[in-house]
């Protein structure tokens, strides 16, 4: 339970993963330094407009190999960051999100791989984005920032492989929204990459999917404090926004089971007969929120949900996802939880589906986990062991 | 006989099956999947022989993925092997196939009609729930099927029955309480099998110890091991690259005249 709940903090990206890394720290990767790339080239983006200019947050662990054979891009999902392993070295409590599977001798281990991890376009948490200053009016962003898509974030991820003198990744990696970009790269990028990890992903968002999404920006934009999207100028941020949408997040990221594992119909402290947080899943969802709010940008939030929306490989190819997935000659290695109902493991069968139809390299798991969602930020034994024993087979143990 | 007796796995498979049926038996096998990791693996060099070079092959319930390492050395084929088990599933990623976890009780959905060249269910058949919709099914999505099973016909397994005991063999090694087996089968039963359904029998080779047997196979030998499809000219489109195995029999027999 305890490890669920960190993981859970830690989901919630750079906040701080509390004592999350309290036995992790002994394999971490160590105090680690976040960088920064400027890119002043145009990047046209899917939209029809483009940045002139921009900026990526990243992170390194281990080193490069003799010929720069051996990296590995980790992409993160909704509301995540750069920040995938090790800690701050003034902040050790603020543990990468996903440092349980990253670090020496862990399944992707670093000293064998040179990983990158990337904030993508558009966030908030030091690539540009929303919070950053348009150079053309010397004003935040807000909502002027183009929408961007998974594959203007696959687009800026290879600009920064080109500056860091990555011809081919050995592989990308993500979990769901992540999964999706390892997907796009595996589609756009051909040459350039080995193998893809695509974990707890779909080929697309159901309608139910899009529903959730909808809902949370309804909140967001439904907020007084939104202010059109330029709440910056009014001194104020929509939170109230952001915790509703935070909150309906969270109810899809774990299992109804795990739900009721977790807190049941425990109370606080009685029935008070009031709306106060009565139940302790009241509580937790409040508590996420109210986080939430203070660390995430609203504007962040309504451009990740889009991006997430409007993926789509196979709207060119009339549907046909194996179609979509024709130009992908990388090795995939393709991972799904049971009881993940946002990303069930149907939908990662359809990726297998066409890619078997295709001939390409493909293996699936199906990793057995009551956790939902949440899982594959979750140090399953099986998952792990799968991650590893592919990682072995992207770069074999010399 | 092309199957490259330089692989590893092929010397193990051919080792291991030294010890014969009848010989001092563990009531444990290794694998937690249908097929038997322990038991030697004496049909493999079979099945690479009937395979043409770069074949698209599916192996069902592939345990351990060693038969279709195996074949890539051996011939080169191109495939996916489908497993349920967690550990199985790990050990076919460290030997480096192409492995789906799937169930293979609820049959082959996602794969199209006719699009392997071969569908091998390996040692597996006996442990299924439903036999007769899996093997339907292989016929649906590959041009050829390739079955094998352990044939409990064999003289050891009838003498233990005789003596009023369930067989327990190297083959079967496994007690009735905890066999995983719960549709074994004769050469006799699977030949009437393919008969009443008037499937076309490629080949079928019976093994003692590994090695093929002519004489009252469904007395003597251990593993069975057939090549079959729908029909002789049914139309199934035959992979371009597709060469009669070297040692296939001559008179293709339909299914009807197998011994019965």
């Amino acid at each position: 339970m305890l490890r669920l709940a960190n993981a859970m903090l830690s989901f919630s990206a750079t906040t701080g993963g509390t004592d999350g890394g309290r036995q992790i720290q002994n394999v971490s990767v160590g105090p680690v330094v976040a960088q920064l790339a400027r890119f002043d080239d145009e990047l046209p983006l899917a939209c029809g407009r483009s940045l002139n200019g921009f900026e990526l947050a990243f992170e390194t662990y281990g080193a490069f190999n003799a010929d720069r054979s051996n990296a590995v891009l980790v992409c993160h999902a909704l509301n995540a960051s750069h920040h995938v392993a090790g800690y701050y070295a003034e902040e050790p409590d603020n543990v990468g999100w996903w440092d349980n599977l990253i670090g020496p001798g862990k399944p992707l281990d670093t000293d064998r791989f040179f990983v990158i991890g990337v904030n993508n376009l558009g966030s908030c948490f030091g690539s540009t984005g929303p919070t950053s200053r348009d150079p053309a009016t010397g004003r935040r962003w807000g909502s002027d920032f183009p929408i961007v898509t998974v594959e203007d974030w696959v687009d800026a991820q290879a600009r920064l492989a080109d500056r860091l003198g990555i011809a081919q990744f050995a592989a990308v990696m993500g979990g769901s929204l992540g999964g999706m970009q390892a997907l796009a790269w595996g589609i756009r990028y051909p040459q350039r990459i080995r193998h893809a990890l695509v974990i707890a992903a779909a080929p697309n968002l159901s309608a139910q999917n899009i529903a959730f999404n909808e809902v949370s920006r309804q909140a967001i934009l439904s907020d007084p404090d939104y202010h059109g999207g330029h709440f910056d100028a009014h001194a104020t941020k929509p939170r109230r926004g952001l915790r509703v949408a935070r909150m309906i997040g969270h109810i899809t990221y774990l299992s109804d089971h795990q739900m009721e594992h977790k807190f049941g119909r425990d109370l606080r402290d009685g029935l008070q007969y009031s709306f106060a947080p009565e139940f302790e899943i009241e509580s937790y969802l409040r508590y996420q929120g109210e986080k939430f709010a203070e660390y995430y940008d609203a504007n962040t939030y309504l451009r990740v949900t889009k991006a997430l929306d409007y993926f789509d490989p196979a709207l060119n190819t009339g549907g046909e996802l194996a179609r979509a997935l024709e130009p992908a000659t990388c090795g995939f290695l393709v991972v799904s939880f049971t009881t993940d109902w946002r990303f069930p493991p149907a939908r990662s069968r359809e990726i297998v589906g066409a890619l078997v139809d295709r001939r390409r390299d493909v293996s699936y798991a199906e990793i057995a986990a009551p956790h939902g969602h949440d899982a594959f930020l979750l140090d399953n034994p099986q998952y792990h062991a799968i991650i590893r024993a592919y990682f072995a087979r992207v770069l074999p143990p010399s | 006989m092309s199957a490259g007796p330089a692989s590893s796995h092929g010397a193990q498979a051919r080792a291991a099956n030294g010890g014969g049926v009848g010989a001092e038996l563990s009531n444990k096998a290794a694998g937690a999947t249908g097929r038997n990791a322990a038991v030697a693996r004496a049909d493999f060099a079979t099945i690479a022989s009937w395979l043409a070079p770069g074949a698209q092959v599916l192996d069902l319930g592939c345990g351990d993925g060693s038969l279709l390492a195996y074949l890539k050395q051996a011939k080169a084929v191109r495939g996916y092997g489908i497993e349920i088990a967690d550990e199985g599933v790990l050990a076919s990623l460290a030997n480096g196939i192409n492995v789906l976890q799937s169930d293979l009780e609820s049959g082959l959905a996602g794969f199209a009609d006719a699009s392997f060249d071969c569908v091998i269910l390996s040692q597996t058949l006996q442990a299924m729930r439903h036999a007769e919709e899996i093997v339907t099914e292989m016929l649906r999505v590959g041009s050829e099927v390739i079955v094998t099973f352990p044939n409990f016909g064999h003289w050891s397994h009838r003498l233990q029955i005789l003596r009023g005991r369930m067989p327990v063999s190297q083959s079967l090694p496994y007690q009735w309480f905890d066999t995983p087996n719960i549709h074994l089968c004769t050469v006799a039963d699977f030949d009437a099998f393919l008969a009443e359904r008037r499937y076309f029998v490629a080949n079928r080779v019976v093994l003692s110890r590994g090695s093929p047997i002519r004489a009252l196979p469904n007395l003597l030998g251990d593993l069975a091991v057939y090549r079959f499809r729908k029909s002789q000219h049914d139309g199934t489109r035959r992979p371009p690259n597709y060469a009669p195995a070297e040692d296939e029999n001559p008179r293709d027999r339909p299914a009807a005249t197998i011994g019965r």
